[in-house]
Protein backbone atom coordinates (compact mmCIF):
# COMPACT_ATOMS: atom_id res chain seq x y z
CA UNK A 1 0.00 0.00 0.00
CA UNK A 2 2.71 2.44 1.11
CA UNK A 3 4.91 1.54 -1.85
CA UNK A 4 2.15 1.97 -4.42
CA UNK A 5 1.44 5.42 -3.04
CA UNK A 6 5.16 6.25 -2.95
CA UNK A 7 5.43 5.45 -6.66
CA UNK A 8 2.96 8.22 -7.47
CA UNK A 9 4.77 11.36 -6.22
CA UNK A 10 1.88 13.76 -6.73
CA UNK A 11 -0.64 11.43 -5.14
CA UNK A 12 1.74 10.77 -2.24
CA UNK A 13 2.28 14.50 -1.64
CA UNK A 14 -1.45 15.17 -1.75
CA UNK A 15 -2.32 12.34 0.60
CA UNK A 16 0.46 13.19 3.05
CA UNK A 17 -0.33 16.91 3.31
CA UNK A 18 -4.10 16.53 3.31
CA UNK A 19 -3.75 13.78 5.90
CA UNK A 20 -1.54 15.91 8.12
CA UNK A 21 -3.85 18.88 7.71
CA UNK A 22 -6.89 16.84 8.67
CA UNK A 23 -5.11 15.34 11.65
CA UNK A 24 -3.96 18.71 13.02
CA UNK A 25 -7.32 20.30 12.24
CA UNK A 26 -9.06 17.58 14.23
CA UNK A 27 -6.67 18.02 17.15
CA UNK A 28 -7.19 21.79 17.15
CA UNK A 29 -10.94 21.39 16.99
CA UNK A 30 -10.75 19.10 19.99
CA UNK A 31 -8.48 21.56 21.86
CA UNK A 32 -10.83 24.45 21.06
CA UNK A 33 -13.63 22.59 22.81
CA UNK A 34 -11.47 21.53 25.74
CA UNK A 35 -9.85 24.92 26.39
CA UNK A 36 -12.96 27.01 25.88
CA UNK A 37 -12.69 30.33 27.75
CA UNK A 38 -15.68 31.39 29.80
CA UNK A 39 -16.05 34.87 31.21
CA UNK A 40 -13.37 37.52 31.20
CA UNK A 41 -11.13 37.40 34.31
CA UNK A 42 -9.42 40.61 33.17
CA UNK A 43 -12.45 42.54 34.52
CA UNK A 44 -11.64 41.37 38.05
CA UNK A 45 -8.05 42.50 37.71
CA UNK A 46 -9.03 45.96 36.46
CA UNK A 47 -11.63 46.24 39.22
CA UNK A 48 -8.93 45.54 41.80
CA UNK A 49 -6.85 48.46 40.52
CA UNK A 50 -9.73 50.95 40.64
CA UNK A 51 -10.00 52.87 43.93
CA UNK A 52 -13.44 51.42 44.87
CA UNK A 53 -14.83 54.83 45.82
CA UNK A 54 -17.95 53.90 43.80
CA UNK A 55 -18.23 57.65 43.18
CA UNK A 56 -19.63 57.46 39.66
CA UNK A 57 -17.49 60.31 38.32
CA UNK A 58 -16.56 58.12 35.34
CA UNK A 59 -20.21 58.05 34.26
CA UNK A 60 -20.78 54.46 35.36
CA UNK A 61 -22.74 53.45 38.47
CA UNK A 62 -19.62 52.11 40.19
CA UNK A 63 -16.13 50.75 39.82
CA UNK A 64 -17.11 47.27 38.61
CA UNK A 65 -19.25 48.52 35.69
CA UNK A 66 -16.41 50.83 34.68
CA UNK A 67 -13.96 47.90 34.85
CA UNK A 68 -16.27 45.91 32.53
CA UNK A 69 -16.43 48.87 30.18
CA UNK A 70 -12.61 49.18 30.14
CA UNK A 71 -12.32 45.49 29.31
CA UNK A 72 -14.60 46.18 26.33
CA UNK A 73 -12.31 48.93 25.09
CA UNK A 74 -13.43 52.08 26.92
CA UNK A 75 -10.90 54.81 27.73
CA UNK A 76 -8.93 54.16 30.93
CA UNK A 77 -8.57 57.81 31.97
CA UNK A 78 -12.00 58.52 33.46
CA UNK A 79 -11.23 57.93 37.13
CA UNK A 80 -10.37 61.16 39.03
CA UNK A 81 -10.16 59.60 42.52
CA UNK A 82 -7.59 57.10 41.29
CA UNK A 83 -5.70 59.76 39.38
CA UNK A 84 -2.63 59.21 37.29
CA UNK A 85 -1.38 56.36 39.48
CA UNK A 86 -4.47 54.26 38.68
CA UNK A 87 -4.27 55.12 34.98
CA UNK A 88 -0.62 54.03 34.94
CA UNK A 89 -1.42 50.79 36.75
CA UNK A 90 -4.26 49.90 34.34
CA UNK A 91 -2.11 50.86 31.34
CA UNK A 92 0.57 48.57 32.70
CA UNK A 93 -1.91 45.73 33.15
CA UNK A 94 -3.37 46.07 29.66
CA UNK A 95 -0.01 46.93 28.09
CA UNK A 96 -1.28 50.15 26.47
CA UNK A 97 0.21 53.67 26.67
CA UNK A 98 -0.99 55.64 29.73
CA UNK A 99 -3.05 58.74 28.77
CA UNK A 100 -3.53 61.86 30.90
CA UNK A 101 -6.60 62.05 33.15
CA UNK A 102 -9.68 63.14 31.18
CA UNK A 103 -10.56 66.58 32.61
CA UNK A 104 -14.22 66.09 31.60
CA UNK A 105 -14.72 63.70 34.52
CA UNK A 106 -13.07 65.88 37.16
CA UNK A 107 -9.65 66.76 38.38
CA UNK A 108 -7.30 64.74 40.48
CA UNK A 109 -7.15 66.12 44.02
CA UNK A 110 -3.63 66.94 45.17
CA UNK A 111 -4.37 65.87 48.71
CA UNK A 112 -6.74 63.25 50.00
CA UNK A 113 -9.86 64.81 51.53
CA UNK A 114 -12.64 63.60 53.79
CA UNK A 115 -16.10 65.06 54.24
CA UNK A 116 -16.79 66.83 57.52
CA UNK A 117 -20.29 67.84 58.69
CA UNK A 118 -20.53 71.01 60.79
CA UNK A 119 -22.78 69.32 63.25
CA UNK A 120 -24.51 72.32 64.86
CA UNK A 121 -25.75 73.44 61.44
CA UNK A 122 -27.04 70.01 60.35
CA UNK A 123 -30.84 69.82 60.17
CA UNK A 124 -31.05 66.03 59.86
CA UNK A 125 -32.49 65.84 56.34
CA UNK A 126 -30.69 62.51 55.44
CA UNK A 127 -30.04 63.73 51.88
CA UNK A 128 -26.28 63.27 52.24
CA UNK A 129 -26.80 59.76 53.61
CA UNK A 130 -28.67 58.79 50.45
CA UNK A 131 -25.94 60.32 48.28
CA UNK A 132 -23.03 58.55 49.95
CA UNK A 133 -21.92 55.59 47.81
CA UNK A 134 -19.97 53.89 50.62
CA UNK A 135 -22.40 54.41 53.54
CA UNK A 136 -19.87 56.50 55.44
CA UNK A 137 -22.45 58.92 56.88
CA UNK A 138 -24.20 58.04 60.08
CA UNK A 139 -27.49 59.55 61.28
CA UNK A 140 -31.27 59.45 61.15
CA UNK A 141 -34.11 61.78 60.10
CA UNK A 142 -34.23 65.02 62.14
CA UNK A 143 -31.15 63.90 64.05
CA UNK A 144 -27.62 65.12 63.57
CA UNK A 145 -25.45 63.30 60.98
CA UNK A 146 -21.75 62.68 61.07
CA UNK A 147 -19.10 61.19 58.78
CA UNK A 148 -17.08 58.10 59.60
CA UNK A 149 -13.74 59.50 58.52
CA UNK A 150 -12.10 56.10 57.98
CA UNK A 151 -14.83 55.03 55.56
CA UNK A 152 -15.06 58.31 53.62
CA UNK A 153 -13.44 58.13 50.19
CA UNK A 154 -13.54 61.91 49.60
CA UNK A 155 -15.72 61.65 46.50
CA UNK A 156 -17.59 65.00 47.02
CA UNK A 157 -20.98 63.44 46.21
CA UNK A 158 -22.54 64.50 49.55
CA UNK A 159 -21.63 68.20 49.23
CA UNK A 160 -24.10 68.95 46.47
CA UNK A 161 -27.36 67.60 48.02
CA UNK A 162 -26.92 69.33 51.42
CA UNK A 163 -29.62 72.04 51.67
CA UNK A 164 -27.78 74.04 54.34
CA UNK A 165 -24.27 73.62 52.96
CA UNK A 166 -22.88 72.31 56.18
CA UNK A 167 -20.50 69.76 54.62
CA UNK A 168 -16.86 70.69 54.12
CA UNK A 169 -14.19 68.68 52.32
CA UNK A 170 -11.20 68.82 54.65
CA UNK A 171 -7.72 67.69 53.60
CA UNK A 172 -6.39 64.72 55.53
CA UNK A 173 -3.37 65.80 57.54
CA UNK A 174 -0.31 63.67 57.10
CA UNK A 175 0.81 62.09 60.33
CA UNK A 176 4.17 60.69 61.29
CA UNK A 177 2.79 57.21 60.60
CA UNK A 178 1.78 57.65 56.97
CA UNK A 179 4.32 60.19 55.74
CA UNK A 180 6.73 58.96 53.09
CA UNK A 181 9.36 60.45 50.81
CA UNK A 182 7.87 61.72 47.55
CA UNK A 183 8.87 59.62 44.53
CA UNK A 184 11.52 61.30 42.33
CA UNK A 185 10.00 62.93 39.23
CA UNK A 186 10.71 61.09 35.99
CA UNK A 187 9.42 60.95 32.43
CA UNK A 188 11.15 57.76 31.34
CA UNK A 189 9.57 54.31 31.51
CA UNK A 190 10.62 52.87 34.81
CA UNK A 191 11.32 49.21 35.32
CA UNK A 192 8.46 47.26 36.81
CA UNK A 193 9.73 47.16 40.41
CA UNK A 194 10.34 50.94 40.52
CA UNK A 195 6.94 51.67 39.03
CA UNK A 196 5.24 49.73 41.78
CA UNK A 197 7.05 51.78 44.42
CA UNK A 198 5.84 54.97 42.77
CA UNK A 199 2.18 54.05 43.02
CA UNK B 1 24.37 11.64 29.31
CA UNK B 2 27.41 13.63 28.28
CA UNK B 3 26.07 13.75 24.74
CA UNK B 4 22.87 15.43 25.99
CA UNK B 5 24.87 18.00 27.91
CA UNK B 6 26.89 18.74 24.78
CA UNK B 7 23.70 19.20 22.75
CA UNK B 8 22.29 21.60 25.34
CA UNK B 9 25.46 23.70 25.66
CA UNK B 10 25.80 23.74 21.90
CA UNK B 11 22.26 24.90 21.20
CA UNK B 12 22.00 27.35 24.12
CA UNK B 13 25.39 29.04 23.97
CA UNK B 14 27.55 28.14 21.01
CA UNK B 15 24.94 28.04 18.26
CA UNK B 16 22.51 30.39 19.98
CA UNK B 17 19.68 30.81 17.50
CA UNK B 18 19.26 34.54 18.07
CA UNK B 19 22.73 35.94 18.60
CA UNK B 20 24.88 33.55 16.56
CA UNK B 21 22.58 32.30 13.79
CA UNK B 22 20.42 35.47 13.75
CA UNK B 23 17.11 33.62 13.61
CA UNK B 24 14.02 34.89 15.44
CA UNK B 25 15.12 38.52 15.64
CA UNK B 26 11.55 39.85 15.32
CA UNK B 27 10.34 38.81 18.80
CA UNK B 28 13.84 39.48 20.14
CA UNK B 29 13.38 43.18 19.29
CA UNK B 30 9.60 43.34 19.59
CA UNK B 31 8.85 41.76 22.97
CA UNK B 32 11.96 42.87 24.85
CA UNK B 33 10.78 46.24 26.15
CA UNK B 34 9.28 44.76 29.32
CA UNK B 35 10.80 42.01 31.41
CA UNK B 36 7.46 40.45 32.35
CA UNK B 37 6.25 40.02 28.79
CA UNK B 38 9.73 38.83 27.75
CA UNK B 39 9.54 36.04 30.33
CA UNK B 40 6.08 35.05 29.09
CA UNK B 41 7.21 35.11 25.48
CA UNK B 42 10.27 33.01 26.35
CA UNK B 43 8.16 30.38 28.05
CA UNK B 44 5.70 30.24 25.13
CA UNK B 45 8.46 30.06 22.52
CA UNK B 46 10.39 27.37 24.41
CA UNK B 47 7.21 25.32 24.68
CA UNK B 48 6.48 25.73 20.97
CA UNK B 49 10.09 24.99 19.96
CA UNK B 50 10.28 21.78 21.97
CA UNK B 51 6.89 20.55 20.82
CA UNK B 52 7.63 21.48 17.20
CA UNK B 53 10.96 19.66 17.24
CA UNK B 54 9.23 16.52 18.52
CA UNK B 55 6.22 16.62 16.21
CA UNK B 56 8.22 17.54 13.13
CA UNK B 57 10.61 14.65 13.81
CA UNK B 58 7.65 12.27 13.97
CA UNK B 59 6.14 13.70 10.79
CA UNK B 60 9.51 13.56 9.04
CA UNK B 61 10.27 9.94 9.95
CA UNK B 62 6.78 8.44 9.79
CA UNK B 63 5.28 10.32 6.84
CA UNK B 64 7.76 12.20 4.68
CA UNK B 65 10.65 9.73 4.51
CA UNK B 66 8.67 6.52 3.72
CA UNK B 67 6.78 8.36 0.96
CA UNK B 68 9.93 9.94 -0.48
CA UNK B 69 8.58 13.44 0.16
CA UNK B 70 11.66 14.99 1.77
CA UNK B 71 11.38 17.95 -0.62
CA UNK B 72 8.08 18.85 1.10
CA UNK B 73 9.74 19.27 4.51
CA UNK B 74 9.37 23.07 4.60
CA UNK B 75 5.64 23.03 3.89
CA UNK B 76 4.93 20.09 6.19
CA UNK B 77 6.91 21.68 9.04
CA UNK B 78 5.12 25.00 8.61
CA UNK B 79 1.86 23.06 8.94
CA UNK B 80 3.15 21.48 12.14
CA UNK B 81 4.30 24.84 13.54
CA UNK B 82 1.00 26.55 12.74
CA UNK B 83 -0.93 23.81 14.52
CA UNK B 84 1.37 23.80 17.57
CA UNK B 85 1.24 27.60 17.88
CA UNK B 86 -2.54 27.61 17.62
CA UNK B 87 -2.68 24.96 20.33
CA UNK B 88 -0.33 27.00 22.55
CA UNK B 89 -2.48 30.07 22.01
CA UNK B 90 -5.62 28.25 23.17
CA UNK B 91 -3.73 26.78 26.11
CA UNK B 92 -2.39 30.16 27.31
CA UNK B 93 -5.74 31.87 26.77
CA UNK B 94 -7.27 29.32 29.09
CA UNK B 95 -4.55 29.14 31.74
CA UNK B 96 -3.25 32.73 31.90
CA UNK B 97 -5.50 35.44 30.42
CA UNK B 98 -3.11 38.16 31.60
CA UNK B 99 -0.15 36.62 29.77
CA UNK B 100 -2.42 36.15 26.75
CA UNK B 101 -3.21 39.88 26.74
CA UNK B 102 0.40 40.93 27.33
CA UNK B 103 1.76 38.78 24.51
CA UNK B 104 -1.00 40.00 22.21
CA UNK B 105 -0.08 39.75 18.55
CA UNK B 106 3.32 38.20 19.26
CA UNK B 107 1.77 34.90 20.28
CA UNK B 108 0.37 34.00 16.84
CA UNK B 109 3.55 35.53 15.40
CA UNK B 110 5.58 32.64 16.86
CA UNK B 111 4.35 30.89 13.71
CA UNK B 112 6.53 33.17 11.62
CA UNK B 113 9.43 33.09 14.08
CA UNK B 114 12.08 31.69 11.77
CA UNK B 115 13.94 30.12 14.69
CA UNK B 116 11.10 27.60 14.98
CA UNK B 117 11.23 26.55 11.34
CA UNK B 118 15.03 26.77 11.51
CA UNK B 119 15.23 24.26 14.36
CA UNK B 120 12.87 21.82 12.61
CA UNK B 121 14.75 21.99 9.29
CA UNK B 122 18.21 21.80 10.84
CA UNK B 123 17.20 18.82 12.96
CA UNK B 124 15.87 17.05 9.86
CA UNK B 125 19.03 17.68 7.84
CA UNK B 126 21.31 16.53 10.69
CA UNK B 127 19.75 13.02 10.89
CA UNK B 128 19.22 13.13 14.65
CA UNK B 129 17.17 10.65 16.64
CA UNK B 130 13.99 11.58 18.52
CA UNK B 131 15.68 12.33 21.84
CA UNK B 132 18.36 14.48 20.24
CA UNK B 133 15.81 16.39 18.15
CA UNK B 134 13.64 17.28 21.10
CA UNK B 135 16.70 18.23 23.14
CA UNK B 136 17.87 20.51 20.32
CA UNK B 137 14.41 22.07 20.25
CA UNK B 138 14.43 22.61 23.99
CA UNK B 139 18.00 23.95 23.90
CA UNK B 140 17.10 26.40 21.15
CA UNK B 141 14.14 27.60 23.25
CA UNK B 142 16.28 27.89 26.37
CA UNK B 143 18.91 29.86 24.44
CA UNK B 144 16.21 32.13 23.01
CA UNK B 145 14.78 32.66 26.52
CA UNK B 146 18.22 33.38 27.97
CA UNK B 147 19.11 36.15 25.54
CA UNK B 148 15.57 37.56 25.41
CA UNK B 149 15.39 37.90 29.20
CA UNK B 150 18.93 39.36 29.44
CA UNK B 151 18.17 41.77 26.63
CA UNK B 152 14.84 42.96 28.06
CA UNK B 153 16.40 43.44 31.51
CA UNK B 154 19.04 45.65 29.88
CA UNK B 155 16.45 47.55 27.87
CA UNK B 156 14.43 48.32 30.99
CA UNK B 157 17.55 49.87 32.51
CA UNK B 158 18.38 51.64 29.27
CA UNK B 159 14.92 53.25 29.20
CA UNK B 160 15.73 55.15 32.38
CA UNK B 161 19.36 55.86 31.45
CA UNK B 162 20.68 59.11 30.06
CA UNK B 163 21.24 58.21 26.40
CA UNK B 164 22.34 60.79 23.79
CA UNK B 165 19.27 61.81 21.77
CA UNK B 166 20.33 60.31 18.39
CA UNK B 167 20.79 56.87 20.00
CA UNK B 168 17.48 56.70 21.86
CA UNK B 169 14.96 53.90 21.28
CA UNK B 170 15.63 51.34 18.56
CA UNK B 171 19.18 52.56 17.83
CA UNK B 172 20.56 51.77 21.28
CA UNK B 173 18.66 48.46 21.23
CA UNK B 174 20.39 47.48 17.98
CA UNK B 175 23.79 48.45 19.38
CA UNK B 176 23.12 46.48 22.56
CA UNK B 177 22.05 43.43 20.54
CA UNK B 178 25.22 43.72 18.46
CA UNK B 179 27.43 43.81 21.56
CA UNK B 180 25.58 40.82 23.04
CA UNK B 181 26.09 38.97 19.77
CA UNK B 182 29.84 39.72 19.89
CA UNK B 183 29.93 38.32 23.42
CA UNK B 184 28.15 35.13 22.33
CA UNK B 185 30.55 34.68 19.41
CA UNK B 186 33.14 34.16 22.14
CA UNK B 187 31.54 30.79 22.97
CA UNK B 188 32.48 29.31 19.57
CA UNK B 189 34.96 26.48 19.95
CA UNK B 190 33.82 25.71 23.49
CA UNK B 191 32.93 22.12 22.68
Amino acid sequence: MLETIAQQPILAALIALVGLGTLFGGLLGFAAEKFKVEGDPIVEQIDELLPQTQCGQCGFPGCKPYAESIANGDAINKCPPGGQATINAIANLLDVPAPELDAEHGEEADVRTVAFIREDECIGCTKCIQACPVDAILGAAKLMHTVIADECTGCDLCVEPCPVDCIDMLPVKETIKDWHWPAPPTTADLIASDRRAQL
Amino acid sequence: MQEFAVILVSSILINNYVLVQFLGLCPFMGVSTKLESAIGMSAATTFVLTLTAMVSYIVDVLVLMPLGLIYLRTIAFILVIAAVVQFTKMFIEKTSPLLYRVLGVFLPLITTNCAVLGVALQNASKDLNFMQSSLYGFGAGAGFSLVLIFFSAMRERLAAADIPAPFEGAAIAMITAGLMSLAFMGFSGLV
